[in-house]
């Protein structure tokens, strides 16, 4: 078991795992979101308060959830690649960072467009959206900081840095804007999630989230093949892998 | 290594920092005139009204705050870096974090505390009210160190590059965020003739938060940007 | 169907945000997928330069 961890730390067996790996993953994806959005958009009953309009929670929750957990992810993968001095480690944190980027903005648009009809206004101040907001910058930094250095293993490490220094901050930030948030506003009484819901809207969420982990995990393992194939160009293993397929 | 020779090397670096700062004074005077500019940029942009003037004066102020202190934040490590001197320090016996921690004590005292100092000056041309001062104060003290501290791991991540000002911005404002809301707040809330404690408290912990770990966090940082 | 895509009149609202998250998660799926093949395609040709040269 030990020995198989410490193989995944070499590129040419992560390659190759990862790539028997991502069509089992791809293909449960799929077959997720299908079950996850036949049973939100068709099976869950009409919210009673927010009409129809709460199906968007299907989308806008689980990337908001994804956008947090991706932030960890990177930061624990940075750590690793700091204290351990792991190549893949480095790569997995790197490839983290724009997915994790794209579920943030996911989240801020389906979350405005939620806004429009229970607010009446496309943006409001509301502690969710704000915290999201403050993620997308800080997952702006990580990339902007990672593109800035050239050297690639400064850049993983300075990245990695940053990113634990955003995942102390992160519970800090999040706490701060709550806090600002019930003052200035008052509780939201339209917030996702915090009322019970009911059974059948649940598992539809659950599903989709479900269906989000196998996402990322599915591209996380496709950028992770793209970033060693671009790393390892030169090395005999990678000649050999290709040449061995051209035939 | 005695613990006294720690501590000399500890005061040294401060007192380094201290006259190399007093040398160029500019570089002291510059943020703080732009934090004058800033804050009395509202009045003329807003309206000069006293009633909004003063609503709107905690917030001013710790932005314009923000902004200075970004500002002067390069110049924590940038000539060190380029005379070649950090790297002496990352060759001393001495740990690096608490070197570090002394430069960046020297930078507060030079850049931090002249805030604190013109601060209440500011609060008299946007209509504070007198009692809100020693809240704009305390804040200003518990919330610029925490500024200080957490900027330098900014710092010591770009120190290398070249064009690293607008990204040092990119990376340090989102972590200063929590220090905007809590000192703001502050200050508005001890305006409404309210108890400000707990948001006293809030960034005392930030602060100890802060020294605790940000020198670590940029050691760690500088001995990756002088690889 | 006509109701489902109507969606209680938010339809405006929500197929969007259904839209957005296929338009994100598909690109986040094809671009690793094209530059998998434009990098073993660089390779492939180098490698063959290689050989010619020889």
């Amino acid at each position: 078991m030990w020995s198989f961890f410490h193989r995944l730390a070499s590129p040419k067996h992560f390659y190759r795992f990862a790539d028997r790996l991502i069509p089992w993953l791809g293909w449960s994806t799929l077959i997720t979101f299908i079950i996850g959005l036949y049973l939100g958009l068709i099976v869950a009953p009409t919210d009673y308060q927010q009409g129809e309009s709460y199906r968007i929670i299907y989308i806008h929750v689980p990337a908001a959830w994804m956008s947090m957990f991706v932030y960890v992810v990177m930061a624990i993968a940075g750590g690793i690649g700091l204290i351990w001095k792991m190549k893949m480690a480095d790569i997995i944190a790197s490839s983290a960072a724009p997915l994790g980027a794209a579920f943030t903005i996911l989240a801020l648009v389906t979350g405005s467009l939620w806004g429009k009809p229970m607010w009446g206004t496309w943006w409001i101040w509301d502690a969710r959206l704000t915290s999201e907001l403050i993620l997308l910058f800080l997952y702006l930094g990580f990339i902007a900081l990672q593109s800035a250095i050239e050297d690639r293993r400064t850049a993983a490490n300075a990245c990695a840095i940053l990113a634990l220094v955003g995942v102390v901050n992160i519970p800090i930030i999040h706490y701060s804007v709550e806090w600002w948030n019930t003052l200035h506003q008052g509780p939201t009484v339209t917030r996702f999630g915090k009322s019970a819901m009911a059974t059948s809207m649940l598992i539809p969420l659950l599903t989709m989230f479900l269906a989000f982990k196998l996402y990322f995990a599915t591209t996380l393992l496709m950028r992770a093949r793209v970033e060693i194939l671009e790393r390892e160009r030169d090395t005999t293993w990678m000649k050999n892998m290709i040449m061995g397929s051209d035939e | 290594m005695t613990n006294s020779s720690l501590s000399k090397a500890f005061i040294a670096v401060i007192k380094r920092d201290l006259t190399l700062a007093l040398r160029t004074r500019s570089e002291i005077a510059n943020p703080l005139i732009f934090f004058v500019i800033i804050v009395s940029l509202f009045p003329l942009a807003v309206s000069p009204e006293s009633g909004l003037l003063k609503t709107m004066a905690p917030g001013v102020i710790w932005v314009a705050a923000l902004l200075a202190t970004m500002l002067s934040l390069d110049s924590i490590f940038r000539s060190d870096f380029e005379d070649g001197s950090l790297e002496q320090m990352l060759l001393s016996p001495h740990p690096m974090p608490v070197l570090v921690l002394g430069k960046i004590i020297a930078h507060w005292l030079v850049s931090g505390l002249p805030l604190i100092i013109l601060a209440p000056l500011l609060g008299v041309l946007l209509f504070l009210p007198y009692h809100a001062m020693p809240a704009l104060l305390a804040t200003l003290a518990l919330g610029t160190p925490v500024l200080s501290l957490v900027g330098s791991i900014g710092v010591a991540l770009t120190v290398g590059l070249h064009r690293g000002g607008v990204l040092l911005s990119l990376l340090v404002l989102p972590l200063y965020i929590p220090v905007l809301i809590f000192a703001s707040n502050a200050i508005a809330t001890s305006a409404a003739d309210l108890s400000i404690k707990g948001q006293l408290y809030f960034l005392a912990a930030m602060f100890a938060l802060a020294l605790t770990l940000a020198p670590l966090a940029t050691a760690a940082a500088l001995r990756i940007s002088l690889r | 169907m006509k109701a489902f895509f109507h969606m209680g009149g938010y339809a405006m609202y929500v197929w969007p945000s259904y839209g957005l998250a296929l338009v994100i998660l598909l690109w986040n799926v094809i671009l690793p997928m094209q530059r998998k093949k434009w990098h073993i395609a660089s390779i492939k040709r180098r490698l063959r330069r290689a050989q010619d040269e020889k």
